[in-house]
């Protein structure tokens, strides 16, 4: 992030006092929707965690029982595990697949830009026309994807007629859309300066050292953001599952995830305590794990010392 | 010698990029080809999609299932739905975000800093959380059923797109301001006569994600939208794909309708684009 850039030229106290009034007007309509849509919803639901309401009566306070029936719900452990799946498949997979592919486009291929269109475009299909495509592409006995499995004499899966193949087709569907990921690296394998390869060049590194000792320890800020951003979304799956499975999560709860089992308690039975309670737990787990992330960061990811001016 | 071992380097390395062509082309006909097949297949007769095994090129050529989904759902409806909640959460994108990023990027103020920082953990947090709350906030008020509980909110602005617009803000040079405060102009002047023009290419950036996350909204739609007369594209596709999920010439015509608008604006912003998601990590 770029540091401040404002001009210490010396003004006026009325220029400062004009200045502060302008600021805080200038940031008027953002704050009131900050106070309204987020600061306020998430004190108010914490609160309502504590309460029983289902909207026609008035909440009525419990106690933690809101939590306590969350923990004895198997439906909750249910969909806590199939997030974590999701989440510990499709996180690591486009990963690893956008960072292979942002790698070999980067060698000044020809057609870079035809390719990089190619691979992120699918990212930006909506999800509900994306799962209505997969839904036909994935189709057991006749679908496309089958089709081209037999033909090469592989095994036919049920994908997402089948419990044991509903999670890996949902994750195949996300990694489809994680072009914006290799969009994401690209630009941070082009930022790396033609120098530093150079040099290791000069050292002796050959392609497999350039990649181990330049390319990788550079790019870890960018991996460390984009592994923040993906677990905070993929923690928040929703649209594609819904559609896919016409909002059951099956067959059989296999992809019931935790948006979906939320929108399940909010919209159709209306327990508006319970289902708080659920985003809070939901809201910790997210923190918990992204505080985690950051404290772990000056394990692995590389910062380029501090280059003071003038120094 | 000397002249074989460097036609052996150069076979090498025309080896290599041949390689890195090959599995580029692998990779990407995983990408491409769904899209090939939605729009071959939405050009297919029902009985040439019956075939197995499945077929690439349609054969006829067939239109009749893009009129179709007309007579079985009022998808220009559904667009024009669409279009009622992109247009306004266009302003706030461009307008208010605006606003505040030219703060955050120029005025110093007392508090700003802690503020800007409270802006930045809004950008991780999970908007589950605030989603009970809103939602019985806006019922209370009469607004469930109506496009006012995804059109408001996003005249608040966003911080994804306060950060973007800050981070670029940012790369403008003082002078221009300098001279400008000197003279006495106000800071609204200075933000709309002398920033604001100079904003455009990040302002087109933050209109492009506006209107696909509009577009492209699914749950907001699902929640707040009653009728069917209010559907927007999102929910009136998914409506459709519960009712003719076996009429899969009319479903991939339908959903080739809802993803063409897309790519055109892909491929007239493809900078703005670019530029969005590796500046803040969004991903459309």
């Amino acid at each position: 992030m770029a540091t401040r850039n404002i001009s210490n030229r010396p003004r006026g106290v009325s220029q400062a006092k004009r200045d502060t009034l302008s600021f805080y007007l200038f940031i008027t309509p953002w704050l009131v929707g900050f106070l309204a849509f987020t600061l306020g919803p998430i004190v108010a639901s914490l609160g309502l965690s504590f309460t029983q309401y289902d909207m026609m009566l008035p909440p009525k306070y419990v106690s933690l029982q809101q939590y306590q029936r969350l923990f004895a719900d198997p439906l909750f452990y249910t969909s806590l595990s199939n997030t974590l799946y999701i989440v510990a498949l499709a996180v690591p997979t486009s990963m690893l697949s956008s960072f292979l592919i942002a790698l070999l486009l980067n060698q000044k291929v020809r057609g870079m830009a035809a390719y990089r269109t190619a691979y992120y475009i699918p990212s930006i299909v909506p999800a509900v026309a994306s799962a209505a495509l997969w839904m036909y592409l994935l189709q057991p006995q006749w679908g496309v994807v089958n089709g081209l499995l037999r033909s090469v004499g592989l095994p036919a899966p049920g994908w997402l007629a089948a419990r044991a193949w509903a999670k890996p087709a949902i994750v195949l569907v996300m990694v489809w859309g994680s072009g914006g990921t290799m969009i994401i690296y690209l630009a941070g394998l082009q930022d790396i300066p033609e120098a530093l390869y150079e040099a290791a060049e000069i050292d002796g590194a050959g392609r497999w050292g350039k990649l181990r000792h330049v390319t990788l320890p550079l790019m870890t800020p960018t991996i460390f953001f984009t592994l923040v951003m993906s677990i905070i979304g993929t923690f928040q799956v929703f649209a594609v599952i819904f559609v896919l499975t016409d909002g059951m999560g099956g067959p059989l709860n296999s992809t019931l995830v935790y948006l979906i089992y939320i929108y399940r308690n909010a919209f159709v039975y209306f327990r508006m305590g319970y289902t708080a309670a659920m985003a809070w737990v939901l809201f910790m787990i997210i923190l918990a794990l992204t505080l985690l992330q950051f404290k772990t960061a000056h394990l692995w990811v590389h910062y380029e010392a501090e280059r003071k001016p003038g120094a | 010698m000397t002249t074989a071992t460097h036609r052996g380097w150069a076979n090498l390395k025309v080896l290599r990029r041949l390689g890195a062509h090959l599995l580029l082309l692998i990779g990407a006909s995983f990408f491409v080809l769904p899209l090939v097949f939605l729009v071959s297949t939405s050009l297919k007769s029902s009985r040439q999609i019956a075939k197995y095994p499945p077929e690439l090129i349609p054969s006829p050529w067939i239109w009749r299932n893009y009129s179709d989904v007309f007579i079985y759902a009022p998808f220009q409806r559904y667009f024009v739905n669409t279009l009622r909640i992109v247009v306004p959460s266009l302003v706030g994108a461009a307008i208010t975000s605006s606003l505040a990023a030219y703060a955050f990027a120029r005025i110093r103020a007392p508090g700003s800093d802690l503020i800007f920082v409270v802006l930045l953990s809004t950008m991780m947090l999970p908007g589950v959380v605030t989603l009970i709350p809103t939602y019985i906030i806006f019922s209370k008020i009469g607004w469930v059923g109506t496009f006012r509980p995804l059109v408001i909110p996003t005249l608040a602005g966003s911080p994804f797109f306060i950060f973007l617009l800050r981070q670029f803000f940012m790369t403008i040079p003082m002078d221009l301001e300098d001279a400008a405060l000197i003279d006495g102009c106000g800071r609204f002047r200075i933000w709309l006569s002398i920033m604001m023009p100079l904003a455009m290419p990040a302002l087109a950036t933050v209109s492009v994600f506006a209107f696909m996350g509009a577009w492209n909204d699914y749950m907001g739609p699902l929640i707040y939208l009653a009728s069917r007369a209010q559907y927007t594209l999102s929910l009136g596709l998914q409506v459709f794909v519960g009712s003719h999920g076996s009429e899969w010439g009319m479903l991939m015509a339908a959903s080739t309708m809802m993803v063409l608008p897309v790519i055109v604006l892909f491929f007239f912003a493809q900078k703005s684009f670019i530029q969005g998601i590796t500046m803040t990590g969004i991903k459309g």
